[in-house]
């Protein structure tokens, strides 16, 4: 487990300078997200699940966005895109046909290649964190033979907040995985749980002997699930956290998204817990 | 075959209890069924109960004019639902709505605050199991208000 | 075979250096400070003038002797050269159709930026200074990606090194191990000798490019005992060093000390100004900026950042460093302990610019001492 994903070899074209993509199709998911799929003659760049690209509203700036389309169809690049900024919010109000800039894929993936056969799969969302696990859900349920017990927590703040509405439905219609939802708060029609998603841990089918766990969230999200994984008998080497700072350059060279000895873009954003345990309760570090 | 006692003992709350604390409490059980948008309790009703919920889901809501019944925390299998049966003046806080048809253990709450009173061991270790649901629906409820998702991940 | 080159020749080498098709670039004095900038002749180069260095404290006097390098660094290292404080990355074309939604133009095409990159030579590098590109070699060359920018200026410079004679009092190169005499990478290597009514350069070459030149640079063989007084300046200035650092488990001892008291009371001083990073040589963090003109086209500019502003580890929601004192930890961690992880030598290169030029006079051999001594304090020295 510890000998992860091989490190990405360099793109033969200049990874430092965007090439042009066309938008096919627009999803609105939630108030303030989109799901953008994107087209070009030079698009199909495989990707693994966890990796992120840089887009790049012209005029307007660029961002590191997770990749959260499907590893078996790199022909189309997905990203998921909540509008918070300058820059994700011009990315958001684009359209089909218009044209963004786009480098990637870079990072080091969600370590599911190093997952043994038979092992339990837990993948933790909270928020925007479903985005870059959407992908290792779909390979690990396209690969479903090669591992026992799958479960997906997944936590919003309200059911209007739910990413990937009919993903989940039809994940949660599969009789071999297990799909838990919670939101903080419920609506007049929501009949699903209320709670934090940390709440669904202690009940959820795994066996923290053979079990690994992906996480994606806020900060603050992923340091409670880490907490109570570890309480389940999860063991640091097998808690895989993705992790978010400021990126400019996302190939190591701005250096704005250390994180102790660690650039989140070279050597993450997917970490072990044991990788980064040493830093991840340091404030401000 | 499925006794009152084997139900008891092979639920979360119960596990690795002696035989003898397992008999002492299934002399204070039943086995109850509710269908779904049935209220287990009510606010303000006498709180003379507990339950450990073997299946289903059950939603504790507080009743805000204008906007009906409001979630504040779902309990599921494995899980206990109420604890205001053990301090008085023993009544419901919240309202325990049934979301989807839902079994569970019902514990009489006279009978099983006699016994703890006769048995302190026994209500030591009732106390201890109960002080670990406390605790984490306290850091539950703590991080709902934190609003854990609202910054990007 | 030590060579010798007379002060009067120095012309001649800067010659032989443009005929290369090098624009020579030098120290000089400007704004009552020695900065670097393209050097005309040997006459510009700032004769007699020595610095006065001490935390927060710069000042040039004039010593009367003709000594062209005895001064030592002055706040513009030579990362300005090699890694500019602004770098345009690409441009973008429009796309007819005028702005798009969200004010955006549709791009039509982005190309790389264009420009042919500027071949310096940089005349009177110190051995700090050449350590300091060392660094900066290795975080922009020898890393997954590689820095074009840097890599196209890097390649086509010249370096002519010059050994530190005279320390300045901010100067701890000699305990970082990366200094007084300049052990490598330069492609010349000067040592000044003004004494006596003679003043001339001992020349060394340090690869197939300065060898090259040699033949058109009237040279001849250096006397022993014209090599023994270079030599002993040399010497003379590693002893003479004003500080030091103590890197012995240095970085363990940062990594255990996120937490230490000190981090408060530095930050209690620090500005938080970024004065530190931008004259730091070995410093690398930028920004991305976006420019963008009414005809639709935008650039996308790289200019050097500092983990001293709020701005650098924002992201949404506010910065993850939003305290000074965290800022001044992130630096100092990063130079003394996460360098080391991360490209595997320190990010500190001894040169003392951060000291001076502090405008708090945070002194960051101080700052080190202070943690490592309070190590001691706590375990007790039995």
């Amino acid at each position: 487990m510890a000998a992860l994903a091989e490190r990405q070899a360099v793109p033969l074209l200049d990874p430092r300078i965007p090439r042009l993509l066309q938008i096919r199709r627009v999803r609105r998911e939630t108030r303030d997200t989109w799901t953008l799929d994107l087209i070009g003659s030079d698009a199909g760049e495989p990707f693994a699940p966890g990796q992120f690209a840089m887009l790049y509203a012209p005029g307007v700036g660029e961002v590191p966005i997770s990749i959260s389309g499907d590893p078996a169809s790199p022909e189309v690049i997905t990203h998921t895109v909540r509008a918070v900024g300058p820059t994700t919010r011009a990315l958001c109000g684009l359209r089909a046909g218009d044209v963004l800039g786009w480098r990637g894929p870079y990072g080091h993936p969600w370590p599911l290649e190093a997952v043994p056969s038979g092992a339990d799969v837990v993948i933790v969302a909270g928020g925007i964190g479903l985005a870059p696990l959407r992908p290792a859900v779909l390979r690990v349920l396209a690969d479903r033979a090669r591992f026992r017990r799958i479960a997906l927590l997944y936590g919003a703040r309200t059911p209007g907040e739910l990413l990937f509405r009919r993903d989940l439905e039809r994940w949660r219609s599969r009789l071999d995985t297990e799909v838990e939802i919670t939101v903080d708060a419920g609506d007049a029609g929501w009949r699903g749980n209320v709670g934090v998603v940390t709440t669904l841990i202690p009940p959820a089918k795994f066996d923290p002997a053979r079990a690994v766990a992906l996480v994606c969230g806020p900060e603050v999200m992923m340091r409670f699930t880490v907490g109570d994984l570890r309480k389940r008998g999860l063991p640091p080497e097998r808690i895989f956290l993705s992790l978010e700072r400021n990126m400019h350059c996302g190939v190591g060279l701005c250096g704005r998204c250390q994180f102790g000895p660690r650039f989140i873009c070279r050597e993450g954003p997917v970490f072990s817990y044991a990788e980064v345990e040493r830093h991840f309760t340091i404030r401000e570090v | 075959m499925e006794t009152l006692e084997s139900l008891l003992a092979e639920h979360e709350f119960f596990r690795g209890l002696t035989r003898e604390d397992i008999v002492l409490f299934t002399e204070c059980a039943s086995n109850v069924r509710f269908e779904t948008g049935a209220y287990i309790f009510r606010e303000g009703q006498p709180a003379d109960q507990f339950f450990a919920v073997r299946h289903g889901r059950v939603a504790l809501e507080v009743y805000v004019p204008g906007r009906g019944g409001v979630a504040i925390q779902t309990v599921g299998p494995g899980e206990v639902l109420g604890w205001s049966w053990m301090l008085p003046p023993y009544r419901w806080h919240f309202d325990a709505r049934v979301l989807e048809q839902t079994r569970v253990l019902a514990f009489d709450a006279t009978c099983i605050r006699d016994k703890c009173e006769t048995d302190h061991r026994l209500g030591y270790e009732l106390m201890k199991r109960l002080a670990h649901v406390f605790t984490q629906r306290l850091e539950a409820s703590r991080l709902q208000l934190l609003d854990i998702y609202g910054r990007a991940g | 075979m030590t060579v010798l080159l007379e002060r009067v020749d120095l012309d001649i080498l800067l010659a032989a250096l443009r005929r290369r098709g090098y624009t020579p670039i030098g120290p000089t004095v400007r704004d009552n400070a020695i900065t670097c900038a393209e050097i005309v002749s040997a006459d510009t180069l700032p004769a007699g003038w020595v610095d006065e260095q001490e935390a927060g404290r710069y000042r040039l006097r004039q010593s009367g002797d003709p000594v062209l390098f005895g001064h030592t660094v002055g706040p513009v290292a030579w990362k300005r050269f090699l890694f500019p404080p602004a770098v345009r990355l690409w441009q973008v074309e429009s796309g007819g159709g005028g702005p798009r939604a969200a004010g955006t133009p549709n791009p039509s095409v982005i190309r790389p930026d264009g420009d042919l990159p500027p071949r310096y030579a940089l005349i009177g590098v110190r051995a700090c200074d050449l350590a300091a590109i060392a660094i900066q070699d290795t975080v922009f060359l020898a890393q997954a990606h590689v820095d074009r920018a840097y890599e196209s200026r890097r390649r086509g410079a010249f370096i002519v090194a010059v050994h530190c004679t005279r320390p300045g009092a901010t100067c701890f190169c000699a305990s970082t191990g990366t200094g007084p005499r300049a052990a490598a990478g330069f492609d010349l290597a000067l040592t000044e000798v003004c004494r006596d009514g003679r003043h001339y350069f001992l020349v060394e070459s340090g690869s197939s490019r300065g060898e090259e030149l040699l033949p058109d640079v009237p040279l001849r063989e250096a006397t022993p005992d014209e090599c023994e007084l270079g030599e002993a300046a040399v010497a003379e200035a590693a002893e003479r060093m004003g500080r030091s650092v103590d890197l012995a488990g240095l970085k363990d001892l940062l990594y255990r000390s996120y937490e230490h008291p000190r981090w408060d009371e530095t930050a209690a001083r620090c500005l938080a100004c970024a004065n530190c990073t931008m004259v730091c040589p070995t410093c690398f963090c930028t920004a991305a900026e976006e420019r963008t003109d009414l005809e639709g086209r935008a650039e996308h500019v790289r200019r050097w950042d500092s983990c001293f502003t709020g701005s650098f580890s924002y992201i949404h929601g506010g910065s993850i460093r939003s305290s000074v004192k965290s800022r001044y930890r992130q630096w100092l961690v990063h130079k003394f302990a996460a360098w080391i992880d991360q490209f595997g030598t320190t990010g500190c290169v001894g040169c003392g610019r951060c000291i001076t030029w502090c405008p708090a006079a945070i002194d960051i051999t101080e700052e080190v001492r202070a943690i490592q001594l309070s190590e001691v304090a706590i375990h007790g020295d039995a």
